[in-house]
């Protein structure tokens, strides 16, 4: 009896298929992955092979039509848009994929400890999420941003500050579900310490929540610091993200410059839905909860 | 009197939250480059009037007791006076707040309007082409910047097609900014388009856990017509959920007022919050925060009072 018809008959136990496999079943969120891998090869190899100045301005080539010389045209000060692109898409995706780990890490370790800790700990460090929440993450960034004005690095700290909350909710819940476990029950019966518990065996098994987290939390990190450099508060010129490229945007619609406004707009939503799509098929594949 | 208990932890929780973003908003105040008396008398102002200035303000006092001082002011409906409009913020807000108001909830009544049909169309339609299109473009919409969809719109429909003007009403009252309904279209349709994505997911969501639950099958089994266990208990049934969504929804909201207000140039507290931002008025800023985060937390609160007492089923929902 060959493997395949012992399968058929249920007489070798049906194992659920290995993620990579379940992921790949998921059509949207392989395509996600690719449209991700080329950004990336876009926006850091790109720029080999097109090789544009973005740092000197170059008067005697503003506002032009695109054109075999400039496919997607110039801007107000004469900057190449495709290569603009890149330029900015390394901030957006740096910036976002830095902000979104920065931000499922303490929100990690914050849930966790919450979680485990139990009792009033947890609910004053919870009731600290709750006010986290209560504040609009776009608002909080805008006052510090007018506070001081933020580097690339900073911008990250910061938008890694305001966005923890969610994975912190997520993770706790998780906590609570494994703390009680008998793994977890020997480990403490045996005497070992309450960060071993935490570090060997809380997060090790809690890690689908937390990489599905991460995903979403980078879609959510790059649309905002869109959001805060559309507002004019983000990265400051000469450098650029794709929010950034478009605070002009309105100048730039009204004498129906489209070039400028609908590529990088194009680009931040290509790249969240992209990255939404890899959570989504992440937290299928894992079959753990996170965003409905 | 197990509603009552759940209402009186609820609303107790919900004031410690509104404490906490208090301490957030005053270290925020003290954290600011020279403090605020720099803010008030300017950068000529001498290290004596400053001293003075402190001294009268109390601000030389221990932070605890400042602290304490600046709750007594805030129950006191005094949120500070603003750097650059001289003008107490809290007058600031009472003028622009109910512009905001006004943009917003039409921008809701409308999106609402839409999503609603829409989520429960798709619901009985699942999986079928339709379903599939509407769902793309909910997800699509859901990662697209509301700056994204308004500059566009500007640049369809007053630049290409010269339907409406690119600014929002200017009026200084909410009856005059009613009197130029025109102009009021793209600001109240860029908000209600992210509303539609959003919501018209949830409505689909909960049509289709109602379409699975044993009363259906009931109704059906007793004879009852589609459309009308459809429209008779469906559709009551996944409003609940929708309409309690609304309140965890405040800071989307006030977002997307912000976003709107600063794209249409509409003089509400959005755009006042903008412009504190380009000019570092942080009294007027840090107002603003408060007003909205104790909105944020008594919308979720609502949300959960509303989910708890129409749905009995729904238990424990703390933290």
């Amino acid at each position: 009896m060959s493997v395949q018809s012992a399968r058929r008959w249920g007489l070798v136990a049906q194992f659920p298929a290995p993620l990579k496999a379940r992921f790949a079943r998921n059509k949207l969120a392989v395509a996600g992955l690719v449209v991700v891998a080329l950004f990336f090869l876009f926006c850091f190899l790109g720029p080999v092979l097109y090789s544009t100045d973005q740092v000197h301005t170059d008067l005697t080539q503003v506002n032009l039509h695109p054109s075999g010389s400039h496919w997607l045209g110039t801007d107000a000060v004469g900057h190449d848009e495709v290569g603009r692109l890149m330029y900015g898409g390394k901030v957006s995706l740096l910036v976002g994929l830095a902000a979104g780990v920065l931000a499922t890490v303490i929100g990690t370790l914050w849930g966790a400890v919450a979680g485990y800790a139990g009792g009033w700990i947890d609910a004053v460090m919870m009731r600290v999420v709750d006010a986290g929440i209560a504040i609009p993450a776009l608002f909080i960034l805008l006052v510090v941003s007018a506070i001081t004005t933020p580097g690339v690095t900073g911008l990250i700290v910061i938008l890694g500050l305001v966005s923890w909350l969610v994975p912190s909710r997520l993770v706790r819940a998780e906590t609570l579900t494994l703390k009680s476990r008998d793994y977890v029950l020997t480990l403490r019966a045996i005497g070992g310490s309450h960060s071993r518990a935490i570090t060997r065996h809380i997060l090790p098994n809690s890690v689908s929540t937390i990489v599905v987290a991460a995903t979403f939390q980078v879609a959510d990190a790059i649309l905002l610091v869109a959001y805060v450099s559309y507002l004019g508060l983000g990265v400051q010129p000469p450098s650029t993200d794709w929010g950034g490229m478009l605070s002009a945007g309105l100048t730039a619609a009204y004498s129906g410059r489209w070039w400028l406004i609908v590529p990088p707009g194009l680009a931040i939503i290509l790249v969240v839905c992209a990255f939404n799509a890899v959570g989504d098929g992440l937290r299928d594949a894992f079959d753990v909860k996170g965003r409905g | 009197m197990d509603t009552l208990l759940y209402l009186t932890r609820r609303i107790a929780q919900a004031l410690v939250v509104i404490l906490i973003v208090t301490v957030v908003v005053f270290g925020l105040l003290h954290a600011l480059p020279g403090g605020p008396a720099r803010g008030i008398l300017g950068q000529q102002a001498t290290p004596q009037q400053i001293t003075l200035f402190n001294h009268d303000q109390g601000l030389d006092r221990p932070l605890p007791v400042q602290y304490l001082y600046y709750l007594r002011q805030l129950l006191h409906g005094d949120l500070g006076t603003s750097y650059t409009l001289n003008e107490a913020v809290s007058q600031l807000i009472e003028q622009r707040l109910p512009k905001t108001l006004v943009l917003t909830v039409l921008s809701a009544i409308i999106g609402l309007s839409l999503a609603i049909p829409l989520g429960m169309w798709q619901a009985v339609r699942r999986n079928k082409p339709a379903d599939y299109v509407i769902t793309t473009l909910s997800f699509v919409a859901y990662s697209t910047p509301v700056y994204f969809l308004g500059l566009v719109l500007v640049l369809v429909f007053t630049q290409v097609l010269r339907w409406f003007p690119s600014q929002a009403p200017q009026g200084d009252t909410v009856g005059q900014v009613f009197a130029d309904p025109v102009a009021l279209v793209l600001p109240v349709v860029t908000g209600a388009a992210s509303m539609v994505a959003a919501f018209s997911r949830y409505m689909r969501a909960a049509t289709l856990e109602n379409l699975s639950e044993d009363y259906v099958r009931t109704a059906r089994a007793g004879g009852s017509r589609q459309r009308a266990i459809l429209f008779k208990h469906v559709f009551r049934n996944s409003l609940t959920p929708v309409i309690a969504m609304l309140g965890y929804y405040v800071p989307v909201l006030f977002g997307g007022a912000l976003v709107v207000e600063q794209l249409f140039n509409y003089p509400g507290m959005g755009l006042l919050f903008w412009s504190a931002a380009q000019s570092s008025d942080y009294p007027v800023l840090l107002g603003c925060v408060l007003v909205i985060s104790v909105a944020t937390v008594v919308g979720s609160l609502l949300a959960d009072i509303v989910q708890r007492v129409v749905d009995p089923r729904v238990k424990g929902g703390l933290v």
